[in-house]
């Protein structure tokens, strides 16, 4: 069994209660780095983890802590982001649920770290019965002297609160995040500033992803170096993978970063396979935003190497033939599934969830939407395949946030893997557009 | 125009609740609880009216407008009146994968509405939604603060049936 840093509790009866998360360790990370560590040695522990965002971006997280601005007189923000609205994500929700102690821990040692005395958790509105189970746990460690004024004695003092959204994707960005904190509709900033400098009412402000933050506490307890033991090369640590689609055994899965895509594919720890009688047709690893790849090249790479779980592997080929790791959000497709009618549905996603700030994505994502709506729908013509892969083009990079590119990327790859799927559906209409008929072609399936 | 008594007024345990969500923020960032507050005045009233909006706006010493913005960005914020049920859909990829299309049909077929209507005895509106971040357990919708997952024809016939009741 692999070694589990998040959720070797999870399933303990009553774990959510703070004497049932205290008896199985919990809170002695907090109790040792606030009564003999200095917040600089925390964040030293943070930087040698080499633990990296776990929201998507995988920017290692001990770096981010460093950019913090530290001006006098200044007070500064801890906002952990838990708007978890990636499709094909729900590790957060998952955590957050069945454990909360656990975030909240890593809360109070992060927040020491910084220099934070109140700080935020950022939850998405629709997990308002996860934010009720937050506010409980937050009580509970509160009346046992984790949180307020004087904690353990030490003289420092944190306020948590937790904040809902109001449905809306884009507030996963962080300085839309921010702005919504703020009360604001949910528009991402120009940056620079970034959040370290200016972020929550223009303080300096650290914005990390739930999976992050819950780390802290075995970082703490075991020590940096120990964290970046585990895993490979810079994907240090475990990942929490949330496995859905066609599969045996969806779920959220911790797994030591390294293991094989194909062991977590297959193995009956993890996914437990492709469900019965059918193969694997294609891929998203790390949420929708990230490139789609064919069955024969998700579990090796173009050179025929074995693909591993990590930032790294995901991404051997570029573009071209790789993926990224993301999220974590595992999407698996068999053969059942047709590639156009689910790139039109993330399409539509990107669409309604664009704020409306820059116009490459408030145009481009709507106009997006409408090309493949008609192509899956029996009007498409063969010039709309190439007009597609042009507006990706120009909404890529071009916007203030990444909304753009997650938005371009999906479209772009299901073409260049996929585009015999897209052709057919242009030059067999009527076939195409029949009650459950998907392109059989000569795709390679798994 | 003449003053009128204002008739739009959080109840006194909720004016409790908001007072409580306003100290959380610093001094002067009152704002800060706009989206909280209007989770509170939508549990009250079922939907932010443009009175409950100004109301809010007054609690928060902010401008109307600066609430409608925030209301309208929002998809949560139901801006007109709802049955007593809202069933909030997920329609993306993974639900769809999962045969979440044809339970959405089914579901329609069975309340007889389509996608933002009221049906006629006020029990149920339908809203589709994007991804709820539950998709290992799709297809799924949610009302209020429930998640109904793991959707069969069978398993929604009995949840309306229930809600009927």
């Amino acid at each position: 069994m692999a070694r589990k840093i998040l959720t070797e509790h999870i399933n303990v009866p009553g774990i959510e209660t703070f004497d049932v998360y205290r008896k199985q360790g919990g809170y002695t990370a907090v109790e040792k780095a606030i009564k003999t560590m200095t917040p600089e040695e925390v964040v030293e522990e943070a930087k040698k983890s080499g633990v990296r965002g776990r929201g998507g971006a995988g920017f290692p997280m001990g770096m981010k802590w460093g950019f913090l601005a530290k001006p006098e007189g200044v007070p500064r923000y801890l906002v952990c982001n838990a708007d978890e609205s990636e499709p094909g994500t729900f590790k957060d929700h998952h955590l957050m649920k069945s454990i909360p102690h656990l975030l909240i821990e890593g809360m109070i040692i992060s927040s020491f770290a910084l220099g934070a005395n109140k700080s935020f958790i950022y939850v998405r509105g629709e997990l308002m019965y996860v934010i009720r189970i937050l506010e409980k746990a937050i009580a509970e460690a509160k009346a046992q002297g984790f949180l307020g004024k004087n904690i353990l004695g030490s003289g420092y003092d944190l306020e948590l609160v937790v904040q809902p959204g109001g449905g809306a994707y884009i507030c996963g960005e962080e300085t839309a995040l921010l702005e919504s904190l703020e009360g604001k509709r949910g528009n991402p900033r120009n940056k620079p500033p970034f959040p370290a400098v200016k972020g929550l009412y223009q303080s300096p402000t650290v914005v990390n992803n739930v999976e992050s933050i819950s780390n802290m506490p075995w970082i703490i307890n075991n020590g940096g170096d120990a964290y970046a033991q585990i895993g490979i090369g810079r994907s240090t640590g475990t990942k929490l993978i949330s496995a859905s689609g066609h599969i045996q055994k969806p779920g959220v899965y911790e797994i030591e970063l390294g293991v094989s895509v194909e062991e977590f594919l297959n193995s009956d720890e993890y996914c437990g396979g492709i469900r019965k009688g059918h193969h694997l047709k294609a891929l998203v690893a790390g949420g929708s935003s990230v490139p789609i790849l064919p069955a024969n090249l998700i579990t090796k790479t173009a050179a025929g190497e074995d693909r591993l779980m990590t930032y790294e592997s995901l991404s051997d080929g570029g573009f071209a033939t790789g993926t990224m790791l993301g999220s974590g959000g595992f999407i698996v497709f068999d053969e059942t599934a047709c590639i156009v009618r689910n790139t039109w549905n993330f399409s539509r996603f990107y669409h309604h969830e664009s704020c409306g700030q820059c116009s490459p994505c408030r145009e481009g994502t709507g106009w997006m939407e409408k090309v493949l709506h008609r192509i899956e729908h029996g009007h498409g013509s063969m010039h709309d395949i190439d007009l597609l892969v042009d507006i990706s083009k120009k909404i890529e990079g071009n916007t203030i946030c990444p909304l753009g590119d997650a938005a371009a990327w999906p479209v772009a790859s299901a073409i260049r893997h996929f585009r015999d799927e897209f052709v057919w559906h242009i030059t067999n209409p009527q076939e195409a557009t029949a009650p459950g008929a998907v392109y059989m072609g000569d795709m390679a399936l798994v | 125009m003449t003053e009128s008594p204002n008739l739009v007024a959080f109840t006194p345990e909720r004016l409790e609740t908001v007072k409580e969500i306003i100290a959380r923020y610093p001094e002067g960032r009152q704002k800060s609880a706009l989206l909280p507050v209007l989770h509170v005045a939508q549990e009250q009233w079922g939907w932010l009216s443009s009175e409950v909006m100004d109301y809010v706006a007054g609690i928060l010493k902010i401008e109307p407008v600066e609430v409608y913005e925030v209301a309208t960005f929002y998809t949560m914020y139901h801006l007109d009146p709802v049955g007593k049920h809202v069933i909030e859909y997920c329609r993306t990829g993974p639900c769809c994968l999962m045969g979440g299309e044809d339970v959405y049909g089914h579901l329609k077929k069975k309340l007889g509405i389509e996608a933002g209507e009221t049906t006629a005895d006020g029990k149920f509106t339908l809203k589709e939604v994007e991804c709820l971040a539950a998709c290992g357990w799709g297809p799924v919708f949610q009302i209020r603060e429930q998640f109904y997952m793991n959707l069969t024809n069978e398993k929604v016939d009995q949840i309306i049936e229930d809600l009927s009741k």
